[in-house]
This record gives C-alpha cells, sequence and structure tokens, in this order.
C-alpha cells in the first residue's frame, strides 16, 4: 500500500499525458487526454493502490479532478 | 485445450456445459426460427440461477469468480448466442448496480435480478447514438423528487421481456443513468423484428413521452451516469461477449471438423483435403488465442486490477473478429449446406457479425488499444528520460 499518495497517482497518471508535465492542480478531465475507460481505470488503481472503496457517495467528480483532490480524498478514505 | 483450471472454475464450467447441452442447444435453432425466447425457458433458466451467477451469495446470487464466470458465458456462447445476450445484459445493469447502487438500491433490486424473478435490460442506444454514447439525446428534466424522460431507444436488448430498464439520458447536470420498470406510465415498448443475428434476442424500440422516475431510482450522481455507470456496466458486457465469441468459435469448430471427416469430395474426406485442413488449423489457433486472452482478463478482474478494463477491451475486439472469421470459415467447410436456415454454422455466421458491433464496434476497440499501446511508448520514454536524468545526476 502506498503512503505516499500524490507521487503514486502522478506515476499512474503520468501514461495517460504523454509529453505533459501534470501538475498538482491541473484538471485532468479538461486536457483532452483520457478516453472513455480512464474514469473507471483510475477509481480501480484508487481503490487498490491506497486499499479504499470508492462508494455511490464518494462519486462526485471534483473528488478526481486533479492531483491534489485526489490526495485529499485518499486521505479522507483512509482516516 | 487444457485450462489448468482450479476445481471451482471446472465444476462451474462443467455444469454451464451440462445445461447448455441439455436446455439451451436444442433449441437454439428455433428461438432464432421464432426471433423470441419462451417466458418457460428463462424461467427454466432463471430457476437453475444462471442469471445471478456472477451476483454476490450476499444477495442470493452464484458468486461466481470471474474465470468460472467467464468460462460459464463460454458454454452458452457456444449453445446460443441470444441466449448469452440475455445473460450479458442482465448482468451488465446488475453489475453496475451492484457497484455503483446505493445500499437501498442494491436491496431493493439485486435479490430479484439474481432469482431472474424481475429481468433488467440495458437502454443505452439511440437512433443517432451508438458508438457515441456522450451524444445520447434522452432528456432527463429535474423534476419534484425526480427526473421526467423524453427521447427514444432502439435495438434494446430483450426490450420485449425485460421488467427494468437501466436509462442512459443527458440531466442539466450531465449523463444520468436511471432504472425505469417497464410499467412505468409515458414508456412505451416496441418490438423490433428481424435483426441479422443473435434473431431470438427480442429486440425493441423504447419511447419515452413525460415518463416520470423518481429520484430513488436515479443510480449515482448525475454527471457520472456514463464515466463511471455507464463504463461499469459496458465492461461487464465486454468480457461477457468476449466470452461468448469464444464459444462460437468452439461450436464452428466443433461442426466444422466433424462435417471435415464426414463428407467426401474427388474420393476422399474434406478433412484429408490441405485446403480445408489450413482452415481448421487456423479456427483451432484462433480459439486458443482468444480463449488465452480472455483467461488473462479473466484473472485481472479477479486481482481488481485497472488493467483489467483495457485487457477485456484487448480481448473482445479479438475474440469478435476471430469469431467472424471462424464462422466465415465455417460456412465454406460446410459449403452450400452451411447457407442453409437451420445449420448452427449458418446462424454463428450471423450472430459472429453482430459481435464485431455490440459493446464497442471494431474500430472503436481500435482507438483504445491504440492509446493503450501509445501510452505504454510514452511510459517507456519517460522511464528512459528519468534513467539519463539520474546518470547524469551522479
Amino acid at each position: 500500500m502506498s503512503t505516499d499518495i500524490k507521487p503514486t497517482i502522478h506515476g499512474f497518471l503520468a501514461r495517460f499525458f504523454p509529453g505533459y508535465q501534470l501538475k498538482d492542480d491541473d484538471d485532468i478531465f479538461s486536457l483532452g487526454f483520457v478516453n472513455s475507460l480512464f474514469a473507471l481505470k483510475l477509481v480501480m488503481f484508487l481503490e487498490s493502490e491506497f486499499k479504499i472503496q470508492v462508494a455511490q457517495e464518494d462519486l462526485d467528480i471534483a473528488h478526481f479532478r486533479s492531483v491534489s483532490a485526489m490526495d485529499h480524498f485518499v486521505e479522507r478514505k483512509r482516516a | 485445450m487444457e485450462l489448468l483450471l482450479d476445481d471451482a472454475a471446472r465444476s462451474a464450467q462443467a455444469r454451464a456445459r451440462t445445461f447448455v447441452d441439455r436446455a439451451v442447444m436444442p433449441f437454439a435453432a428455433e428461438y432464432d426460427r421464432d426471433q423470441r425466447v419462451p417466458t418457460e425457458h428463462v424461467q427454466a433458466l432463471a430457476a437453475e440461477g444462471w442469471l445471478g451467477k456472477d451476483i454476490s451469495s450476499e444477495y442470493g446470487g452464484g458468486g461466481l469468480d470471474p474465470l468460472s464466470f467467464g468460462l460459464t458465458i463460454e458454454e452458452f456462447g457456444r449453445g446460443c448466442s441470444s441466449i448469452r445476450s440475455l445473460l450479458t445484459v442482465h448482468g451488465m445493469v446488475t453489475c453496475a448496480l451492484a457497484r455503483w447502487g446505493s445500499p437501498a438500491q442494491r436491496e431493493r433490486f439485486l435479490p430479484p435480478f439474481a432469482r431472474g424473478a424481475e429481468l433488467a435490460a440495458l437502454a443505452f442506444t439511440e437512433p443517432s447514438s451508438g458508438t457515441d454514447l456522450s451524444g445520447v439525446s434522452t432528456h432527463a428534466q429535474a423534476a419534484k423528487d425526480g427526473f421526467t424522460l423524453s427521447g427514444h431507444k432502439l435495438w434494446i436488448t430483450f426490450g420485449q421481456l425485460a421488467d427494468w430498464f437501466l436509462v442512459l439520458a443527458q440531466s442539466a447536470a450531465g449523463p444520468v443513468t436511471l432504472l425505469v420498470p417497464r410499467s412505468a406510465p409515458g414508456l412505451r415498448i416496441t418490438p423490433l423484428p428481424g435483426p441479422l443475428g443473435t434473431r431470438g434476442s427480442m429486440l425493441a424500440e423504447l419511447g419515452f413521452e413525460a415518463c416520470f422516475v423518481p429520484s430513488e431510482q436515479v443510480l449515482a450522481k448525475p454527471g457520472l451516469g456514463l464515466s463511471l455507470v455507464g463504463a461499469t456496466a459496458l465492461d461487464h458486457g465486454r468480457f461477457t461477449v468476449a466470452w461468448g465469441c469464444v464459444g462460437i468459435m468452439e461450436a464452428c469448430l466443433r461442426h466444422s471438423a466433424e462435417h471435415a471427416m464426414q463428407r467426401k469430395q474427388f474420393g476422399a474426406p474434406l478433412a484429408e483435403h490441405q485446403l480445408i485442413r489450413r482452415l481448421l488449423s487456423d479456427m483451432t489457433t484462433s480459439l486458443r488465442a482468444a480463449r488465452s486472452l480472455c483467461l488473462h482478463a479473466a484473472r485481472l478482474r479477479a486481482a481488481l486490477h485497472h488493467d483489467s478494463v483495457t485487457e477485456t477491451s484487448v480481448a473482445k475486439y479479438f475474440a469478435a473478429q476471430a469469431a467472424m472469421r471462424a464462422a466465415a470459415d465455417a460456412v465454406q467447410i460446410h459449403g452450400a449446406l452451411g447457407c442453409q436456415p437451420g445449420q448452427t454454422v449458418e446462424r454463428c455466421f450471423r450472430d459472429a457479425k453482430v459481435m464485431e458491433i455490440i459493446e464497442g464496434t471494431n474500430e472503436m476497440h481500435q482507438l483504445m488499444i491504440a492509446d493503450l499501446s501509445l501510452q505504454d511508448a510514452a511510459q517507456r520514454r519517460g522511464m528512459a528520460e528519468a534513467a539519463r536524468r539520474a546518470v547524469g545526476g551522479t
């Protein structure tokens, strides 16, 4: 299980954003790189990597919009 | 082909094989000819638990792991693609519910769906929106305590039978998925006869006119209806269609090999003609490759690995094309007989063509798989760059 959340998320996202240095607060859904399977893969990655369960009540796009948002979301779920 | 399965998977496969041989395959030509599956046959499927095999035992389902479930679906694909389609669409809705439903929604819907007491179907496709589901135009207007639906859905598999529809619509807050009962006022269901393949899948057109759907039947928050709920359902659909294609290929190979041994031309069985042997060897190899891709996807799904999504896409893309080729070759081996209505290979040929279109066309999967290849290349390039920087820094 990863404890260093941001670098781990950056590591996962890097392959989806070739040639782009993703910043913590970039809106990953507005950059135009991702396809229709991305959101599902992202949720599965967060669940398996950080041992959390993303439930229906967590389904707010704001939680997944940026590396910073995901960092806060994972911290909250693990608290 | 020895698959080195564990006892659970081997047992699930054997049970499905026995049921399909006894209760599905003998009726497949009849479903195809009559363009329907009799209600009592659906009830027989339900009574033996086949409609809930992948639903958690907590809700009364069979609780099969992905590998056992996939092998089960292959058997149904071998027997009848229309019945396999029923398992697919019902499963697409139940898996989306199991994943993204509220506790109350799961309690309400999963037990009757697992028992097959109520049937579910997916209502995403529209006259002007199929591959690009972001373009659906069915409108969900926010109303007091729910939404009001207006619009049309087309080619809804088992729409003539389903008790519930998972409908994808556009709302002011983005895509939204809603569970709509067959009896909902404002919903009109019209049978669509005569499809090319999976002719027993009882297609229907749905028309919504001021059809009210209460909030408790909205699945997940509006805005994520397509990217998460829809993607989960489609991912499940691709997994089952991929395995169903393996079943089609298995049926084609068995019939072709049998025919090649029996039919004589130029004084020798077809099986002794080299060009026929080539078709059989290509069919065998493609079948094994498709099944291996499906097994790989199943094992990733069992591990809940995020790569399962793309590997399922790869398996579906390959298996659909391979099934189409195998079915075409099977018809070729059978000659005029293979063009006759009622022949298994003739039905497989029509069914296989449908597999190249549903749950993502070949072309849609090509785009997604190309993304995967380019992402891998970018990742390798990034790692090489990082390594160069590290060496330079020391």
